[in-house]
């Protein structure tokens, strides 16, 4: 399960970045991949997609929101938490 | 003031997707009116239309584009890419910075719009993508161009439903002569063939179920079309000095409004507004060889139209000729005085008059030479748009041959 949500994600970051999967490195963060603002936003969205989840984010004021952003391994463990909590409810 | 003239033009519409095909099927009075083919056409009671077919937007735009541009931005770019590139200018510097782009549309992205209300009215979800907003604003077509081709200048859209293009034109028209602009790229573009963009159509029961046939005395409504077409202005001596090809030469253009009914047109006011184009342009009625009709296919407006025209060119209407491409291409709303300048540009340049098709009964109350169902071939040396919008909102063009 847990390798199915990282590839998901990292499948969706490669998309967005015009990238391979396999180019995608974990301690990346969304600026090394070339992923600005909008890329980020339309991420966010395609991520709530393919987990059915609600990602708390507000382009904002990004680094007040829960979901880091701040790399790639940082993207999934907070995807992973939210796909957690989420589905308890 | 400054002289204007239009050194490119580009188009996407129902009769071709790119200018020469256009014109060629408006030579050959062919109709791009067919069956629509879109989602639940079958719960609609209007089932034709001018729809683009045979169109993939994956040949011309990469993904990311996709997510970003609607319909009508897509059918607006393929436009300004044809008419930049028969221009031959490339912007940089003093040039990109005096350039802009002024476009009409009157629905924005309805197909965004249409495919967004389904996902949280019909299939009752809580999301859509973050990019509806930037993809349905009616400006997108216009940012797209300034974008695509760097051009910093003025820079808008206009709705003013079926009179948006020629509101446009005008604008970009009027830039350029007072110095203000040196190029602009104008026109307009539509696309609202959705089932709610043909619903709403419907309701007002002014549509056609069979076909669009303006001047015509069985003439039963208006039908919908879709698609852009998109020009070049120029200021004049800026076009010679570079050797440019001149297709034609913007002289003239009013505006004005009714000031009287949302929805019905007024003689008065439309051949007010073909007067004052006139005088804009300095030329006398009897200079008018062409006029590219509203000529919508309603009951309503094609006989307010003929008797404007014989109220503001006199004597004179009845030797002129006068056409409704609707007949054709169908009415693209707000870009449609863009598409039916290309009739102009085409009478002017290559000397032939698009016919109006459909022509089937004569109608005493729109006894001009409405050049039915064949095109003509004319030596003429002026020719007016006539844009009539819902509203009330007038704007007719005036074009000289270069």
């Amino acid at each position: 399960m847990a390798e199915s949500v990282k590839d998901k994600v990292i499948a969706i970051i490669a998309e967005q970045a015009v990238l391979e999967p396999s180019d995608v490195k974990d301690e990346a963060s969304l600026e090394d991949l070339g992923i600005d603002s909008l890329g980020l936003v339309e991420s966010i969205f395609a991520i709530e997609e393919a987990f059915d989840i609600s990602v708390p984010f507000n382009a904002n004021e990004p680094e007040k929101s829960d979901f880091d952003v701040s790399s790639i391994s940082a993207i999934i463990a907070a995807v992973e938490s939210l796909i957690a909590e989420q589905s308890n409810s | 003031m400054k002289r204007v003239v239009i050194t490119g033009q580009g188009t996407v519409n129902a009769l071709g997707m790119n200018v020469p095909d256009t014109l060629e099927a408006m030579r050959e009075g062919h109709c791009g009116i067919g069956p629509l083919e879109i989602r639940d056409v079958d719960r609609l009671a209007i089932q034709i239309g001018g729809q683009v077919k045979g169109y993939d937007p994956d040949a011309e735009f990469n993904r990311q584009q996709i997510v970003l541009y609607d319909r009508f931005t897509q059918f607006t770019l393929l436009s300004a890419r044809e008419a930049i590139a028969q221009s031959g200018l490339s912007f940089v510097g003093d040039l990109a910075a005096r350039s802009g782009v002024v476009l009409g549309n009157s629905g924005g992205g309805m197909n965004t719009l249409d495919e967004n209300y389904r996902t949280v009215y019909e299939a009752g979800k809580n999301r859509v993508h973050p990019f509806v907003v930037p993809k349905l604003m009616n400006n997108a077509a216009a940012s797209h161009v300034s974008m695509e081709f760097n051009l910093k200048g003025p820079t808008f859209t206009v709705a003013t439903a079926c009179a948006s293009s020629n509101h446009a034109m005008g604008q970009a028209f009027q830039f350029i002569r007072s110095g203000m602009a040196e190029v602009m790229i104008t026109g307009g573009s539509e696309s609202m063939l959705c089932f709610g963009g043909v619903k709403a159509w419907e309701g007002l029961r002014v549509m056609s179920k069979d076909a669009c046939r303006p001047f015509s005395a069985n003439r039963n409504g208006m039908v919908q079309g879709e698609g852009a077409a998109i020009f070049v202005f120029e200021e004049y001596e800026h076009a010679k000095a570079r050797g440019a090809e001149i297709i034609a030469e913007v002289i003239g253009f009013a505006m004005t409004s009714d000031a009287a009914d949302i929805v019905m047109p007024s003689k008065q006011n439309a051949a007010r507004t073909m007067t004052l184009a006139m005088q804009d342009a300095r030329i006398n009625p009897e200079e008018v060889g062409y006029i590219n009709a509203h000529g919508t296919g309603t009951a309503a407006n094609d006989k307010t139209e003929c008797a404007a025209v014989a109220d503001a060119l006199g004597h004179h209407a009845n030797d002129l000729m006068i056409s409704s491409t609707k007949s054709m291409h169908g009415h693209l709303i707000g870009g449609t005085g863009a598409v039916e300048l290309l009739a102009c540009t085409m009478a002017l340049k290559e000397g032939v008059i698009a016919p109006t098709i459909g022509y089937e009964e004569p109608d005493p109350e729109c006894a001009l030479d409405v050049v039915p169902n064949v095109a003509r071939d004319a030596d003429v040396d002026v020719v007016l748009s006539n844009a009539f919008a819902f509203g009330g909102l007038n704007a007719v063009l005036a074009l000289r041959r270069a």
